[in-house]
Formats: C-alpha cells, sequence, structure tokens
C-alpha cells in the first residue's frame, strides 16, 4: 500500500482519475479525455512541470473553445447592461492602457478620418464634423475590465448599428474589426451580433464634454456588453469582414469573446 | 477517551465499516483538487488588480500571468461545478446532509469549542460528526455555493446582472468572491491540521474504513 510513485498513501492517481471521470457528464470526460493532461494536472499537486507543458496549453485552449460554445448557447447575446444614476458616475474615471498617459496618442481632430473598409456599399472616409452630425445618445454603464476593477462612465456617440446601416455594411458578415492609433498599433475585432447590439456606440463624447485623450480622442468603441480591452479607444479604421483578424490583447490570449 | 492518541486496541475494534462511501471520496478529492486550481489561478487573477495592499507570490500562483491564469480558472470553473452540484444533489438526496450534519445546536457547538481548545474532543467513532465539524463542513459548504454564485456574478454582470444585484453590485461580489477564497483557505489549514491529527479520519477518506 505505501508504493512511492502514490500521491497520497493509498491513493492510486490512475484510479483517482478513473473515479473522478465516472462522475462527469460525458461530454466533459471526452474532453478531458481527449485533453491528455489528465495524468499530467494531477501531478501539478506533487511536482508542478506541468503547468508549463503543451499538453496542458492544449487543454486550457480547448476548454476556452468550448466555453465561447456554451456562452454562445446559454446567453442572449442582445440582453441590455444595466444603466445608472448619473450619480453613481465613477469620478475620477480611471485612465487604462499598456502604456502611461504621456505616451497616449495625440490625434489631430482637424486631419484625422475614420477609414471604412471591407464589406461596405460605402467605402467613403468620415471627418469628425460630419460624424458629429449623426444623432447621439448618452448612457452610463459599467465598465470592467479584463483585470477585475470596473468604473460606472457616461458615454455619448451614435449607436454603432445606425451607422453600419448608413455605409451600407454586410451585416451578415462575421465581424467588424478596429484598427487604432495607439503605439504598437492596438487592433480588436467584434462580433457581429455584439456590432449590431443596441447599447454599442461610436462614442465621441465622455461625460457630455468631447471625448479627452485619456479616453480616446476623438472616437472609442463603447461596448458596454464586453470587457474593456473590447472597448478601442483612438480608432482610426473599421472594417466589416469575414476573417477573424486577431487582436492586440486576443492574439496574447485573452478570450476574443469576452463578454460579460 | 479523552487524548487524540489512538492506541492499536481502539483500532482493531473498530468495525472495518466503511466511513465514507465511494461518493464522498471521489468527490471530495476531485473537489479538492480543484479548489486548488482555482485559489492558485484566483491569486494570479487578483494580482492582476489586487483589492487590498498586497499580491500573492508569484511562485503560488497559476498561469503564468492573468490571460493563462484566467484559462485555468475558467476550466477548472466546470470541475468545481459539476463535482460540487453533483455533491449537492447526493448530499440531500441520499440523506447524508441530514444525517452528518444536522442537528447543530449552540450549546452543542460551545461545547464542542471548548473540548476541542483544551484538546479533549474524542474521534472514537469516525461516523459521527461532532459538533464542530458538524458547524465546519455545513458552514463551507454555504461559503463554496456563494464563492460560485459571486465567481458567476463577476463572469457574467451582464447576463446574469439579477445576481450582481443580490450581493450589492459588481464590486461588492468581488469582496464576497475574495473573502469565501479567504474562509475557504483558513477551513484547509485547519481541516488539513485536524486530519493530520487525527490520521484515520484521513485513511477513510481515502480507503473508505
Amino acid at each position: 500500500m505505501a508504493k512511492r510513485s502514490f500521491l497520497i498513501p493509498g491513493v492510486d492517481k490512475r484510479l483517482l482519475i478513473k473515479d473522478s471521470l465516472k462522475v462527469m457528464p460525458d461530454v466533459t470526460r471526452r474532453r478531458f479525455i481527449a485533453g491528455g493532461a489528465s495524468l499530467g494536472a494531477l501531478t501539478l499537486l506533487t511536482g508542478c512541470d506541468v503547468v508549463d507543458s503543451s499538453s496542458a496549453d492544449t487543454l486550457l485552449a480547448k476548454v476556452s473553445k468550448f466555453n465561447d460554445a456554451v456562452q454562445d448557447f446559454i446567453f442572449n447575446p442582445d440582453a441590455l447592461a444595466p444603466t445608472f444614476p448619473e450619480s453613481a458616475i465613477t469620478k475620477p474615471f480611471p485612465f487604462n492602457a499598456y502604456y502611461d498617459l504621456d505616451d497616449a496618442p495625440d490625434v489631430d481632430g482637424e486631419a484625422w478620418k475614420l477609414e471604412v473598409r471591407g464589406l461596405v456599399d460605402n467605402k467613403k472616409s468620415w471627418t469628425l464634423p460630419e460624424l458629429y452630425k449623426l444623432p447621439q445618445f448618452t448612457q452610463i454603464t459599467r465598465h470592467i475590465c479584463v483585470e477585475g476593477w470596473s468604473a460606472i462612465g457616461s458615454w455619448t456617440g451614435t449607436p454603432l448599428r445606425d451607422f453600419l446601416k448608413l455605409v451600407g455594411a454586410d451585416t451578415r458578415a462575421k465581424y467588424v474589426w478596429f484598427q487604432c492609433a495607439d503605439k504598437d498599433g492596438y487592433n480588436s475585432p467584434l462580433d457581429m451580433r455584439t456590432a449590431l447590439h443596441p447599447q454599442t456606440q461610436m462614442t465621441f463624447k465622455y461625460a457630455n464634454e468631447i471625448l479627452p485623450r485619456a479616453y480616446g480622442f476623438p472616437m472609442k468603441i463603447r461596448v458596454p456588453t464586453k470587457l474593456g480591452f473590447k472597448n478601442p479607444k483612438y480608432v482610426v479604421s473599421m472594417e466589416v469582414t469575414n476573417d477573424y483578424k486577431g487582436g492586440y490583447w486576443e492574439d496574447q490570449g485573452y478570450n476574443s469573446f469576452s463578454g460579460s | 477517551m479523552s487524548s487524540l492518541t489512538v492506541t492499536d486496541e481502539q483500532i482493531s475494534a473498530v468495525k472495518p465499516k466503511v466511513i465514507q462511501p465511494v461518493w464522498v471520496r471521489v468527490m471530495h478529492w476531485t473537489n479538492a483538487f480543484a479548489m486548488i486550481l482555482m485559489i492558485l489561478s484566483g491569486w494570479q487573477i487578483y494580482n492582476a488588480s489586487p483589492l487590498f495592499g498586497f499580491s500573492f507570490p508569484r511562485d503560488y500562483t497559476l498561469g503564468g500571468w492573468l490571460g493563462g491564469a484566467l484559462l485555468w480558472h475558467f476550466a477548472a470553473m466546470w470541475l468545481l461545478m459539476i463535482n460540487g452540484l453533483a455533491y449537492l444533489i447526493t448530499g440531500f438526496a441520499s440523506g447524508r446532509f441530514r444525517k452528518k450534519l444536522l442537528p447543530i445546536t449552540p450549546s452543542g457547538v460551545l461545547h464542542d469549542v471548548r473540548a476541542a481548545l483544551t484538546f479533549k474532543l474524542g474521534h472514537d467513532d469516525l461516523s459521527v460528526y461532532n459538533y464542530v465539524q458538524r458547524t465546519l463542513y455545513a458552514g463551507i459548504i454555504v461559503v463554496g455555493v456563494l464563492i460560485v454564485l459571486t465567481g458567476l456574478s463577476m463572469w457574467k454582470p451582464v447576463q446574469l446582472h439579477w445576481l450582481v444585484t443580490l450581493f450589492g453590485d459588481y464590486p461588492t461580489a468581488r469582496y464576497v468572491h475574495f473573502f469565501c477564497m479567504a474562509a475557504i483557505c483558513a477551513f484547509l489549514v485547519i481541516h488539513v491540521l485536524l486530519a493530520l491529527l487525527v490520521p484515520k479520519s484521513l485513511r477513510a477518506m481515502i480507503i473508505g474504513r
């Protein structure tokens, strides 16, 4: 009973896994086994080297994909984010980026134009005065960062779905892909369903003032149903596309769905 | 029997009956494994935006960075939730919770806490939980349910906004989630310490008797 290879005296790892597998539903079990990391993951308790192993990474990537499918299946993508009274606004609203505020893009509003590309009828670029003429709405929602902190803010702008309609976008396409002026070229894809969500907004104002540099002048995409990194600032172009073009954080491993 | 030490005669006197049925053992160790994954990856996630003036040492975290920790957290959550649900259902349906954890009376708890603190709490019959055990085991089940509910609130604050409202708001749910983790860690320390003090209880959780 006291073999050296035992995790805990009296417990055979293989038998323990076998027993654990029995309580798992069939799908989970198949994925667990398919991942090939079942035994490896258990050695985590003793050894730990499995953390860097590719089998664990493969399993985690698979579970992440599985999570996307589950979320897609059980949640309503059109659910509205809660809105708040003005008194609930977080002051000061935090600046957050992978660089200091001094390094934030300093966009010249006169020269700036929003480039519209991809599966749209009208590929004309838009100046800021032209965009300001579009009907605007204000919404006070909670911005939730992938890091865990959150803050309530007031954003004003045009619903993205109205703009997509205006430029004749093919709304059967899979993504709207945004590129930004941040250093290192920030970009992020947004699935079409979320792009057409009534609260998804091309934002021009924060707290009823022209969007300051800290919050993404001249234009931010505010998506209250997604985590903060899916809310690009300093946007310079949007592309309607069927291709998944990746994103600044998405490419580094944040889940692209990241919907709240 | 007012001693924590166990003599050979006492062990042989105990009939080899099953103290922990196989489902309890499997779910116990599955939960232990999932819980450790959740705690270690949770510490890494906490470090991305600490609630208090400290961070967890990187050597005791899982995932390497926030993105990696989130992958671990959202993978291990399935194991934790499915196993936890199965445990709750089986525990209620089989009557085990009722038989083992109830009743919990204030006087009983007071008596056994005093006995435990003066090292006079016996463990002659492992199939009967004393009042300290009942309180801790019932309490940790409640904490387990709370940490899952606050976790869900933080994972889907838009979809499950009614759940967030139950805890007040999003930041509050985060704090509750953290304190539940702290409670589970405290439980873990006491639980492991006591299991080592009464090794036959550990044996029962492994081989059943």
